[in-house]
């Protein structure tokens, strides 16, 4: 071939031009690859509220639901218990919960829930998804003397109180996350919607 | 004779068989001087066979369903024929693979093999390490016990921790908003797919060998030495061919670590809770995590540090960071480490004490990463983490003020 009248300029700007589209093509077929890595409409369907009835839960006692796959918590506390919540207040992170991320409005109270006496929580620590132990003991050996209950995650050691309040200097950043629900009668919970009260 | 002859003449001018095998093998001149480190490297070679070849019998056998996993799996066990030997194979290769690579690695430190011109070498090693780890931590969930789903829930909220776009990364790996059936699925998909990835790169770590020699004990370049052995008077005069000599000094290597591999398949597959972990044994439980969870002891140094790392303003991301950072900067040991000698036979007390301390060190993180946390466990692991990168970070100036020995002309014997 010889190089006598090629337009290098041309050339060069329709080499440009092709690699251009070429890219802008790669990238149209590279996004349904990622997009197929999204969750599902089955696994978003799979949401749905789920209801729990807490009729024979006695005071002290945990009772573990399932909602969207993940643990939920409800917690009949004792009076004790609720007194228990103020005292600690000035070893807490966020006490007065002012992460709003991390409950609805609706529950944005010292014991951060509706009904005073149950908490409902997802029992996922906000660290790295581990799920807490419940040790509502007062004062155990490996907790230490000022423990009024709570949960303790074994994992890497992060301390929640009877709101799911997290404890200053460990590793878990927020408070439990408590999700949105609403009493459907004195013994019933629909755990996942809140009927818009939020 | 002729027949055979003109049979791979045939093949020759159609594909460069004759070509590949002097070039790789008979040809290929290695230094005469190779020690027992130097087993390392075809070792990781055969347990990867070994993994690919027992990897695609289980698949035979195996449902990546997260209803049926746990179930499959001790079918396996149980139900199919050899089934627990081919199993076994599996999950103690998985330990053995990274036993032979920290053992590989360590040879490069010792002997500075990573000294230019290996830069691209050792970065392809690195990069094989990576696509080692990955495939580890994709295949150990697709048991579906305990502690192969409390352990992905904690390796794939590392991502979340990344600042604004971490929860919808963490979503977009799992497919689901927890470890679900969905990641189960893509996890066994990717576990099949990256060990042949991992089989390029090591084609490609070879041919990169192959460019620039094999460094040996002694850090010297045989090619930079003089010329003439009795094969070939342009080799160089400390080479000798691969094949048959290392082949066969390979074979030795290969008889004793069998022997090895066989007693602990046969007699400690689980190995105490270090190769298969006693909560694997449940099947998962999304709802309740198990008392202690730790990742497998190959993962436990990193893991160590990333609990090191105290939370900063509310986020778990430093941590996260740490861990991360500890892989990637030895991607950049090749231009840390500023002596004028290669090998370890050479540097100076300085730079042996750095060097077994590091080992050492990540000894103690391994331990740390598999026990619970403790104050005393927590300040160890801080103060091994800091060494970790004081190690990597400091080896401009320590390597340099290091006392070193005149390195001789030709290896020694």
């Amino acid at each position: 071939m010889s190089a006598d009248g090629v337009d290098l300029k041309k050339r060069r700007t329709l080499t440009l031009a092709t690699s251009a589209v070429g890219a802008v093509g790669t990238g149209f077929v590279i996004y349904p690859f990622l997009a197929a890595w999204a969750p599902s409409e089955k696994a978003k369907a799979a949401g749905a509220p789920v209801e729990a009835d807490i009729g024979k839960l006695e005071p002290g006692q945990l009772m573990r639901v399932k909602w969207r796959g993940k643990p939920v918590w409800i917690v009949n506390r004792t009076e004790q218990n609720l007194q228990d919540l103020a005292s600690l207040e000035s070893v807490l992170l966020d006490p007065a919960s002012d992460d709003t991320g991390q409950q609805p409005s609706y529950c944005k109270n010292p014991a951060r829930s509706i009904k005073e006496q149950f908490l409902v929580a997802v029992g996922i620590c906000t660290h790295l998804g581990c799920s807490p132990t419940y040790r509502p003991e007062l004062a155990p050996e490996d907790l230490g003397a000022d423990w009024k209950g709570g949960f303790f995650c074994p994992c890497h050691g992060s301390r929640f109180d009877l709101a799911g309040r997290v404890y200053s200097g460990v590793p878990a950043p927020n408070n439990l996350e408590i999700p949105p629900y609403q009493y459907l009668s004195d013994t019933k919970i629909l755990i996942g919607a809140d009927g818009g009260a939020a | 004779m002729s027949m055979m002859k003109n049979f791979m003449g045939w093949i020759d001018d159609r594909y460069p068989m004759t070509k590949v095998w002097n070039e790789h093998l008979a040809e290929y001149y290695a230094p005469k001087n190779f020690n027992f480190w130097y087993f390392m490297g075809s070792l990781a070679m055969l347990v990867l066979v070994i993994q690919i070849l027992t990897g695609v019998w289980l698949a035979m056998s195996y449902k990546p369903d997260a209803e049926l996993a746990f179930g499959s799996v001790e079918y396996i066990m149980r139900d199919v024929d050899w089934g627990w030997l081919i199993r076994y194979m599996h999950s103690t290769g998985a330990s053995a693979f990274f036993i032979v690579i920290y053992l590989h690695m360590f040879r490069g430190l010792m002997y500075g093999s990573y000294r230019k011109p290996r830069e691209l070498l050792w970065i392809i090693g690195v990069i094989i390490y990576l696509a080692m780890m990955a495939t580890a931590f994709f295949g150990y969930l697709l048991p579906w016990g305990q502690m192969s789903y409390w352990g992905a829930q904690v390796i794939v909220n590392l991502f979340s921790a990344v600042p604004v776009i971490g929860p919808d990364l963490g979503v977009w790996v799992r497919g689901d908003y927890v470890i679900s059936d969905a990641t189960l699925n893509r996890f066994y998909a990717l576990h099949f797919l990256v060990p042949f990835v991992l089989a390029a790169l090591v084609f490609v770590h070879i041919i990169a060998l192959h460019k620039v020699g094999s460094n040996n004990p002694d850090g010297i370049e045989i090619k930079k030495g003089p010329k003439g052995n009795r094969w070939d008077d342009k080799a160089p005069a400390d080479g000798i061919p691969f094949h048959p000599y290392y082949s066969v000094k390979d074979i030795a290597g290969v008889a004793g670590f069998l022997f090895l591999f066989a007693a602990a398949v046969f007699f400690a597959p689980e190995m105490g809770g270090y190769f298969i972990e006693h909560p694997n044994f449940e099947p998962a439980n999304p709802l309740k995590t198990p008392e202690h969870i730790a990742p497998v002891w190959y993962f436990t140094p990193f893991y160590a540090i990333l609990r090191a790392v105290p939370s900063i303003a509310g986020s778990a991301f430093p941590g996260v960071v740490a861990m991360f950072a500890s892989i990637l900067i030895m991607f950049f040991l090749p231009w840390l480490d500023r002596s004028p000698v290669k090998s370890i036979r050479y540097k100076g007390m300085l730079y042996k004490v750095m060097l077994w301390l590091f080992a050492i060190n990540f000894v103690i993180l391994g331990f740390l990463g598999t026990q619970p946390t403790t104050d005393l466990y927590t300040l160890m692991a801080q103060i091994g983490t800091i060494y970790y990168f004081a190690f990597f970070l400091l080896m401009p100036i320590y390597s340099k003020m290091d006392k070193t020995k005149p390195v001789p002309e030709r290896v020694t014997e």
